[in-house]
């Protein structure tokens, strides 16, 4: 196994751990995660292996339902962006001529807008709650996709194949989702995956900044806005969530970087 | 007899820089029903962007001008539905290079299903019956397994048959060949034109190879630069030669096959 493999392994070894360890969250968190016990801020004991936060809550039960969230967010603004970023590039490929200026234009515009910017300015004007910050990071992140699956889409659709499904009478659309895109899926899967870490990371910025996922409901981002005055206090409330957002796009980064090995045998 | 397909005038331009480029320049030719015909030329000669300008496959900047008849009825004037009707059911196609024709992605019984399904509104249980009904008729061996294969677990030999499959699957009037032959090597060459001759349909054979139109065709037109320079019944145009180029093709034919140099 080369070493490149062992990491994509390990990768999805955790991220399946903290999957399975989120959906199960209601049955293995020894706590509720809005729960206030009798004493804040605990350090790590065997009641609480994670400690206690500044309002009394188990950490441990915390991160795990904040894994729900977390990941969630990453997934669906995948998806969000996968969807957006699909379409207009499968079109601008596909079409070409004056469409696909228009749509690679407004891309770039859209590229040139520093995004976490333009994320805070949505945020502020919607009331930010989870299916905001889902679409709106997916609402920003598809430019790289449409990009990518545009230039899949003008090699592609040079090939024999894409003539021969017209000879048989297909129409474009047809010949769009079921003869180019599963041959440009690939590099798609690849940037996908390093989406989702960019996803969570970009819901812990929003949620440390207070315009993410909102409180009592967690979310490895506003915990660790929570911990924010209590670094010296009580490091573990801003460590245990830290480590796992570092461990999870850690994992995303290696399984998109084995993928990327395995689909593309050329490199 | 009345002829199936009759193009007049028909001219292939692409745009390029600023100049026209004349692909297909001002070719007449008729196909009649059940007829094999042969077009010979050298490579760029504008064999195959007439066969793909007559299922109008032309893509801009391309345009195609004059007629190109079927039963009468002029397919450059069709409405793109109606078109996508005519390719596949009545004119289908089989591509030069069985390697990169079929979707290396789809199941080779889904890519005849397809046909089925689209042209026919067949379910998906009856289009997958058909799609094995067709590859048995191509000769391939226990056909209800391999339509569960993809392309890369079939050889050269076997894909081009495949392609046929597809292309007959609806007994088409006409069928378009574009050099079905010149991608593989001798002994699978042979099975595809014994398969092609067994096809009950009207045949466009395109070729470089003045052997096998001998062996396929009734007629033939030879093309040179996107111009007809000669056309007739097959036996007289390659006994008595009337067109220089025609000659040389021959010639030259001979040279390469019997070592006269």
């Amino acid at each position: 196994m080369r070493k490149k493999n062992k990491f994509a392994v390990f990768g999805l070894v955790v991220i399946t751990a903290f999957c399975v360890l989120s959906i199960a969250a209601p049955i293995i968190a020894p706590y509720d995660p809005g729960e206030i016990m009798e004493s804040e801020i605990q350090g790590p004991s065997l009641r609480h292996p994670f400690g206690t936060d500044d309002l009394g809550r188990d950490i441990l039960s915390r991160v795990l339902y904040g894994g729900r969230i977390s990941l969630s967010v990453a997934v669906i603004a995948v998806a969000v962006a996968l969807t957006i970023g699909v379409l207009l590039g499968a079109v601008a490929g596909y079409y070409g001529g004056l469409l696909d200026e228009m749509i690679m234009r407004f891309t770039d515009i859209m590229l040139s807008f520093p995004t976490i910017f333009l994320i805070l300015a949505i945020q502020s004007v919607l009331t930010p709650n989870i299916v905001n910050v889902m679409v709106v990071i997916g609402a920003t992140s598809w430019m790289g996709i449409a990009r990518l699956v545009r230039g899949e889409f003008l090699t592609v659709k040079e090939r024999d194949f894409v003539e021969a499904a017209r000879a048989i009478g297909c129409g474009n659309f047809r010949i769009i989702f079921k003869h180019i895109l599963p041959n440009s899926m690939g590099p798609v899967i690849v940037s996908g995956t390093l989406g989702m870490a960019g996803a969570i990371l970009t819901e812990s910025a929003l949620s440390f900044l207070g315009l993410g996922v909102q409180p009592p409901v967690p979310s490895w981002g506003n915990m660790l806005m929570d911990s924010q005055a209590y670094l010296i206090d009580a490091p573990w409330m801003a460590v245990i969530p830290g480590v796992f957002i570092v461990l999870a796009v850690l994992s995303l980064y290696f399984i998109g970087e084995g993928l990327r090995e395995r689909l593309n045998p050329k490199e | 007899m009345a002829a199936m397909l009759e193009l007049n005038k028909v001219s292939t331009h692409y745009l390029s820089g600023g100049r026209i480029i004349k692909a297909v320049d001002n070719v007449d030719m008729r196909i009649n029903e059940g007829e094999v015909v042969g077009l010979v030329g050298e490579s760029g000669s504008g064999k195959s962007t007439l066969a793909l300008s007559v299922l109008r496959l032309i893509d801009p900047p391309g345009k195609v001008y004059g007629e190109v008849l079927w039963n009468g009825i002029n397919l450059l004037n069709l409405s793109p539905q109606n078109m996508r009707r005519i390719r596949g059911e009545e004119i289908s196609m089989v591509f030069q290079d069985p390697f990169s024709s079929l979707n290396p992605v789809i199941k080779i019984g889904e890519q005849i299903a397809e046909v089925f399904r689209f042209h026919k509104k067949l379910s998906r249980r009856k289009a997958w019956e058909a799609a094995i009904k067709v590859l048995d008729l191509v000769h391939i061996k226990d056909p209800g397994e391999r339509v569960n294969d993809y392309p890369h677990q079939f050889s050269g030999g076997m894909k081009q048959r495949v392609a046929v499959a597809m292309a007959y699957a609806l007994s088409p009037k006409l069928l378009i060949a574009d050099e079905p032959t010149t991608a593989l090597d001798v002994t699978m060459q042979k099975a595809i034109l014994e398969l092609l001759k067994e096809l009950k349909t009207g045949m466009l054979f395109i070729t470089h190879n003045i052997a096998l139109v001998s062996e396929m065709c009734s007629r033939m037109y030879v093309m040179k630069d996107g111009r007809i320079v000669e056309q007739g019944d097959t036996r007289e145009v390659l006994g008595n030669p009337k067109d220089a180029y025609t000659k040389r093709l021959i010639d030259s034919y001979k040279e390469i096959n019997l070592g006269l140099d």
